[in-house]
């Protein structure tokens, strides 16, 4: 009979989410999720080589390294300007630096300028809305933008999305990828937007509203808002089959 | 102290304004191969607003280290169809003396979907399936929903089905 060592399989893992920190799949008020949540359960595996590895990016694969939205066209979009800033850290505060950060957003008006979106509202031929950039040793970025608007969408009845910039981060890691929305505070139409409120923990829902900061402001040219990311962390003990 | 992860939300319709689609740059030497297909919502529907980002090893089994090589972002066209050409990826050292087979490990993203969905795709007529680590956790009434059919010369099919009977196999970590 072939010897059969005791093998360790997996590498330290993963920590699983605090309780209710993180929405569901299925969310039936948010209407889209109703066809898309996957039905059966999703299937836990250790981490592999595959989950804790995961692409690097440097300044130069960026076909454009844009963390000034504003100045992309030849003349200044229409808006409140904005600097959103913040620090991108794993769950026990560690920095992230060196991580891909995308973001994107509604012009002024609440309009993207995409082709799908048929809200009535004027594009800005001066705000394209699509930033990135790369976090600095210290997991710090700095994004100079327009404050988006809010818009209507078709979930219910009377349905406008709060105001909010995507966010696609990367992380060091396979298993680390985030993408989430970032908010204002004192938004009311957050008490009634399905997408935050599938977050069932209000401290954790919380944590997607920047909060207005005198010390991000620019004096005499933008207002700042910080907005804080924390990605998954490492589990201090490997998995053992 | 644990600082809580940051919640996730949907990448929701427009996404590429901010996400642009990245190929997957070929190695000289290895298979080149092209995998298709669609995504599908619980009805059957094509999805035409996903977002697949792919990572994987080259073809001696080494991921990039530092380099953004191996990964790429492929979106749906208006049927729910992706495509996306690479090379295919070799065996992969595990811890200890375990190997797993090859595959692409996938992410999807779309509007509906409040987190991101992952899952592999894997090869048929691949020996090393029989013992790999991931496939063997996967029920055997799924394990198919995970494995390309060869539909040419260097082609495979694979589909991602969100929700119903023949779900594709999602995993957490």
């Amino acid at each position: 009979m072939d010897r059969q060592p005791k093998t360790r399989v997996a590498f330290s893992g993963f920590r699983r989410p605090l309780p209710d920190t993180q929405p569901g799949y299925l969310h039936p008020s948010y209407v889209s999720s109703r066809k898309r949540a996957p039905s059966k359960s999703l299937i836990t595996i250790p981490a592999t080589l595959t989950e804790v590895t995961g692409p690097r990016f440097a300044s130069e694969d960026l076909a454009t390294r844009d963390s000034d939205l504003t100045r992309q066209h030849s003349g200044a979009p229409l808006g409140e300007r904005i600097i959103v800033t913040g620090r991108v850290v794993d769950e026990d505060g560690r920095s992230v630096g060196g991580t891909l950060i995308e973001i994107w957003q509604a012009n002024a008006a609440g309009r993207y300028a995409h082709e799908s979106d048929q809200h009535d509202a004027p594009l800005d031929p001066n705000f394209s809305g699509g930033g990135r950039l790369i976090t600095d040793g210290d997991g710090r970025y700095s994004f100079t933008t327009i404050k988006p608007g809010a818009y209507p969408w078709g979930n219910h009845d009377n349905a406008w999305r709060p105001a909010h910039i995507h966010f696609s981060i990367f992380g060091p890691a396979f298993a680390t990828r985030l993408v989430t929305q970032m908010y204002f505070p004192g938004d009311p139409l957050l008490a009634a937007d399905p997408i935050w409120n599938s977050i069932a923990d209000e401290n954790a829902r919380n944590r997607l509203v920047s909060a207005f900061d005198w010390e991000a402001t620019s004096p005499g040219y933008a207002l700042g808002y910080r907005f804080n990311i924390v990605l998954r962390g490492r589990e201090q003990t490997p998995m053992e089959e | 102290m644990r600082l809580a992860a940051t919640p996730s939300q949907t990448v929701g319709p427009f996404f590429a304004i901010g996400m642009h689609t990245v190929d997957i740059a070929p190695e000289p030497a290895g298979e080149r191969l092209t995998i298709q297909g669609r995504v599908l919502d619980g009805d059957g529907n094509g999805i035409n607003d996903a977002v697949i980002e792919t990572w994987q090893a080259d073809s001696a089994g080494h991921y990039a280290d530092r380099s953004p090589r191996g990964w790429g972002r492929v979106v749906t066209d208006a049927s729910g169809t992706f495509r996306f050409s690479t090379t295919k990826p070799g065996r992969l050292p595990g811890v200890g003396d375990v190997v797993h087979a090859p595959h692409i490990a996938v992410t999807i993203f779309a509007r509906g979907l409040l987190k991101h969905l992952f899952t592999r795709i894997y090869f048929p007529d691949e020996p090393s399936n029989a013992s790999d680590y991931i496939l063997a956790l996967v029920p055997d009434d799924r394990r198919a929903t995970l494995i390309a059919l060869p539909s040419g010369p260097n082609r495979f099919e694979w589909n991602i089905v969100l929700q119903g009977e023949d779900e594709t196999a999602f995993f957490e970590c």
